[in-house]
């Protein structure tokens, strides 16, 4: 039953999709029912809700899903936002319950030091790398001897 | 044509393949002229064999042969013609056999092309080529054999996911495969160079093409892909950041990269080392990324069936592939030559800031996607990567690339100053100043502005650009005209590639600004989005061939005058009991008018309907700008200079050439 | 090495021999970062066959906390429970959440009917109706002492589960010590959980 475990859970509609290549991507067309009245309110809850993860998903945020349990996360995302809280109070929430994984963005740590510091350190790299090799590198090279008798030798033969 | 037959038709072309992959690479070591003449022979008869195999396994789909457990898996009788042939490669067995074929075309197309080339340099071109392509065959006559029979035969088959079942996605793959495989090409003149331990102009000039049209292919694959996502999935959006995507876009990064470098390598001699490892990196980045969903290793959306066993596999190839490769560098590559001197202020130094900024794009993509598997592995931590991260880390790169687009092509080789340059760009500083302003006012938030601005300076520097080539309203229309006619293709096809790209910027800039609703209404009811009325005037539903629709009819009004009647409607399919929603789109080229049909409330007397109404402005252009610079890439590949071993042009040709 | 003469190799002729073991190393370099990335790759995937590895796993971080407080409405054939009564045990407790339209929690119910001869499992209904979970229970037998319905799934967010089953092992006290996303029936997560309850005693 090793299966059971790589695909476990909300596994058996899945599988059929699994076996192909398609995308398994639920349609979020949804009940309006569940949004905010005040559209303020329902558009910081849209902001919140695009950064979380539809855990049962892959790789789409709570907004885009229509899995059952994103819709309850976006449920609970919805009271919170109308019980006042910040942005950042109901991300604690989530993330106090799923932990990291619940974050499409993952907060600046030690250990996603690496993965921000990305951008920069590329470009801090390609951009040394190549000052180093231009500084290395005289602008016209000093002939060497034996390309110097070369030379003497071409002009030589004119 | 029988599945066995399929079957033995496959082992044939496993075995031209290893021959091809060893032969002429001795007989390129000895200077046998017999044996790496028969190089070209085999690549052709390898191609032949593949096509027979793949021909066969296309055959059993169309005739419902369900004795083939991969027909039996993916079709089924109902299934229209079309889907049954492109299903072959909608699945793990048939998307390998397809791979292996594309792989042979691109052999047979050296052999076929590359008359020109060194005989030696063919030889272990070809070599490579059959070496990659006999691991592929073996993968996929041991682990993923496409003809595996079942007995006794089923009635009919358990059929296709429904979403597969569109055009768009039907050819979706071959084009992206052949973008993939298509880096192959380069990949194998790399190793043959490090073989030889020569990397020369001639090399920089033979490469170019196949890397040129390798990119356009998966410059159309990536778009197809996001266009089908867009109008399939109907949730209004084009990218996910998914890993699968990611898969596609890291090579496409270092392909482009590569694209460029090789120029310097025909024009200067110089980053030949640099174009040598891109060039190893761009086919590895491909073959890893398809591979690594494939075992199951990345999270995606896309599920391939996963399976481990396959996994190691594929990671044994992989390491054979890659490793090798990357062994042969670091052991010949030292002992290459470094090449021709050039300031930083010059066309070579603009290129080498390109090189920077897509490879570090290129790194953050590769860091993003392979993250969260890296930290779960190493500190048991679970973390996700997703859209936010993939959007704060990579505009920021993209929009200095952007600016080096304008100007680089303007720059003269070797030592440039800046000033001229700059003056010759006061008109495309008034636009782009115009357009600073029109997207201030236009869209909201930093990047979009920002990227929108770049996009149209560099459309606006890539139209400059020809013109000062042609000395456009400088000299009388006449001579610019006549100078037209003898502007190289490459030269045009560069700029309608570069402005390609600040099209599709400018529609991702555009789409940033989307608006949707989801709302739930009765028949007869009247939204307003983004200052269009859309009435659901009617739902009724209709049989399809393997499936019931419930199509609904909206009706969009500006002003009062009636713009267009749209037919979302969800599918119900029979055979898999699943659903898909099939989107209506209403475009008229600035922006997308975008309805979706959910679910069905209320009672039935009185019935309401969700829909999920989107208007996204200049979408289209997204798409459109990438085959704009498809469309480049093939102007410069029939550029004469750019065909493989085509003898130089005539002196003078060369100098209105050298910019 | 090759004997061509080229301007570009002797720019710096006294540092000539530590900059070609320089150049080594670097081009060096890219195989090592493949070679490393290889290692990891082939980990994974032996990983992922002995299920040691799973890139889907969630690990939402509830070990060492105490239990959540919720209170669960009956799901005949057990009664519900509420935090407190977790928290007053003096022996420790397995939590299971199922149902019935979940096929791995079915291919799990041998293995607790198991688990249950040595200790106490509780069960929670999870979005499942009380007549199809009732159902499931009589047909494939019931290996909880008590038995809480979770209609709304809320309690289940607020434990961190992400979908069924999900087993919760809880120390006396109500302390949540052990946590699986994954069904029993697997050898790995069962060893997993007979280490816990070895190391608490139990």
């Amino acid at each position: 039953m090793k299966t059971a475990l790589r695909l476990r859970r909300f596994a058996a509609p899945f599988l059929v999709v699994a076996l192909t290549g398609a995308p398994l991507v639920a349609l979020a067309v949804d009940d309006p029912a569940e949004m905010l009245p005040d559209p303020k309110q329902e558009a910081r809850a849209e902001a919140i809700g695009s950064q979380l993860r539809c855990l049962v998903c892959q790789n789409e945020s709570i907004e885009d899903s229509s899995a059952s349990l994103a819709k309850d996360l976006r449920k609970v995302v919805r009271e919170h936002v109308a019980a006042g809280e910040s942005n950042k109070q109901v991300v604690d929430w989530m993330v106090a319950r799923y932990g990291n994984f619940i974050r499409l963005s993952p907060p600046v740590t030690v250990a996603t030091l690496l993965l921000w510091g990305m951008p920069v350190l590329a470009l801090v790299t390609g951009l040394l790398a190549a000052f180093l090799v231009f500084r290395r590198r005289p602008q016209v090279a000093p002939l060497s001897d034996a390309e110097r008798a070369r030379l003497d030798e071409l002009t030589r033969g004119r | 044509m029988s599945p066995e037959l399929g079957r033995f038709a496959l082992s044939l072309a496993c075995v031209f393949a290893l021959a091809q992959a060893i032969l002429p690479l001795i007989g390129a070591q000895r200077r046998d002229r017999r044996l790496m003449a028969i190089a070209p022979g085999l690549a052709v008869g390898q191609l032949v064999a593949l096509a027979a195999s793949f021909l066969c396994l296309v055959n059993a789909a169309i005739t419902n042969d369900f004795s083939v457990s991969n027909i039996l898996e993916n079709s089924a009788v109902a299934k229209p013609l079309l889907y049954k042939i492109t299903g072959v490669w909608g699945n793990h067995e048939g998307s390998i056999l397809l791979w292996a074929m594309i792989l042979g075309i691109c052999g047979a197309a050296v052999a076929a092309f590359g008359r020109n080339l060194p005989s030696a340099l063919r030889a272990r071109v070809l070599a490579v080529l059959g070496g990659v392509a006999a691991g592929f065959e073996l993968f996929c006559l041991t682990t993923s054999d496409p003809f595996d029979r079942v007995w006794p035969a089923p009635l009919d088959g358990q059929g296709m996911n429904p979403l597969l079942q569109d055009p768009g996605l039907a050819f979706h793959p071959p084009i992206l495969y052949t973008g993939y495989v298509g880096f192959a090409v380069p990949f194998a003149f790399a190793i043959a160079a490090l073989i030889e331990g020569r990397v020369d102009a001639a090399w920089g000039r033979w490469v170019r093409p196949w890397a040129v049209a390798a990119w356009a292919f998966l410059t159309c694959g990536i778009a197809l892909g996001s266009w089908w996502s867009y109008y399939v999935l109907g949730w209004g959006g084009y990218w996910f950041w998914d890993p699968v995507e990611n898969a596609s876009l890291i090579p496409w990064l270092s392909g482009t990269a590569l694209m460029h470098s090789a120029i310097v390598v025909e024009k200067r001699e110089a980053l030949k080392i640099w174009t040598v490892l891109l060039a190893i990196g761009t086919f590895s980045f491909s073959l890893s990324g398809t591979f690594l969903v494939r075992s199951g290793i990345l999270n995606s959306v896309h599920a391939f069936a996963q399976d481990p066993a396959r996994g190691i596999f594929i990671l044994g190839l992989l390491g054979l592939v890659i490793g090798g490769s990357l062994v042969l560098f670091a052991w010949r590559a030292p002992s290459l030559t470094a090449g021709g001197l050039f300031a930083p202020v010059s066309r070579e130094g603009a290129l080498v800031l390109n090189n920077i900024l897509l490879c570090s794009l290129c790194a953050v993509v590769l860091t993003g996607t392979m993250y969260p598997p890296f930290m779960s592995l190493l500190f048991g931590k679970t973390i996700s990567v997703g859209k936010p991260f993939f959007d704060a880390a990579t505009i920021p790169l993209a929009i200095p690339l952007f600016a080096v687009m304008g100007f680089g092509p303007m720059l003269p080789w070797k030592r440039a100053q800046l000033w001229p340059v700059m003056r010759r760009l006061w008109v495309v500083a008034l636009v782009t100043l115009a357009a600073f302003a029109v997207s201030l006012w236009g869209l909201s938030g930093v990047l979009p502005v920002l990227c929108a601005t770049f996009a149209v300076w560099v459309i606006a520097t890539s139209a400059t650009d020809v013109a000062n080539r042609i000395a456009l309203f400088r000299e009388p229309f006449s001579r610019s005209l006549q100078r037209a006619r003898s502007l190289p293709r490459s030269a045009f096809g560069a700029a309608l590639a570069h402005a390609g790209v600040g099209v599709t910027v400018l529609g991702l800039a555009a789409m940033s600004q989307a608006q949707h609703r989801v709302v739930e209404v009765h028949i007869g009811q009247t939204e307003r989005l983004a200052g269009y009325d859309w009435t659901l005037t009617n739902v009724q539903t209709e049989p399809g061939p393997n499936y019931v629709a419930m199509v609904a009819t909206i009706e969009i009004r500006h002003n009062g005058h009636i713009v267009t009647v749209m037919h979302p409607s969800k599918r119900s399919f029979n055979s898999q009991n699943q659903t898909t929603t099939e989107v209506s789109i209403h475009t008229n080229g600035l922006s997308d008018l975008y309805g979706v049909i959910g679910d069905r409330h209320g009672t039935d007397a009185d019935p309401t309907y969700v829909l999920r109404l989107h208007y996204n402005p200049l979408a289209p252009w997204m798409w459109f700008g990438a085959l704009i610079m498809a469309i480049g890439g093939a102007l410069s590949l029939s550029d004469r200079r750019m065909r493989i071993g085509a003898p130089r042009r005539a002196p003078l040709a060369d100098v209105v050439a050298a910019e | 090495m090759s004997n061509d003469i080229s301007p570009s190799d002797k720019i710096s002729p006294s540092g000539r021999s530590g900059g070609v073991t320089r150049r080594r190393v670097m081009m060096g370099l890219p195989l090592v970062g493949a070679g490393v990335c290889g290692v990891a790759f082939w980990k994974m995937l032996a990983g992922m066959q002995t299920g040691s590895f799973n890139p889907h796993d969630i690990n939402a971080p509830v070990t060492g906390r105490p239990v959540p407080s919720f209170t669960l409405a009956d799901q005949p054939p057990g009664a519900g429970f509420t935090a407190a009564d977790l928290k007053a045990l003096s022996k420790p407790v397995l939590i299971n959440f199922f149902a019935s339209w979940c096929i791995p929690c079915i291919a799990e119910m041998q293995a607790l009917l198991t688990v249950q001869k040595r200790l106490p499992v509780w069960g929670v209904a999870y979005k499942d109706k009380p007549d199809n979970a009732a159902g499931l229970l009589k047909h494939a037998g019931n290996p909880y002492a008590r038995i809480g319905s979770d209609r709304e799934g809320r309690v289940a967010i607020d434990w961190g589960v992400s979908g069924v089953p999900e087993s919760f092992l809880i120390a006396p006290g109500g302390t949540i010590i052990w946590h699986s996303a994954a069904g029993l029936d697997n050898d790995e997560v069962m060893a997993g959980l007979d280490a816990t309850l070895k190391r608490i005693g139990g």
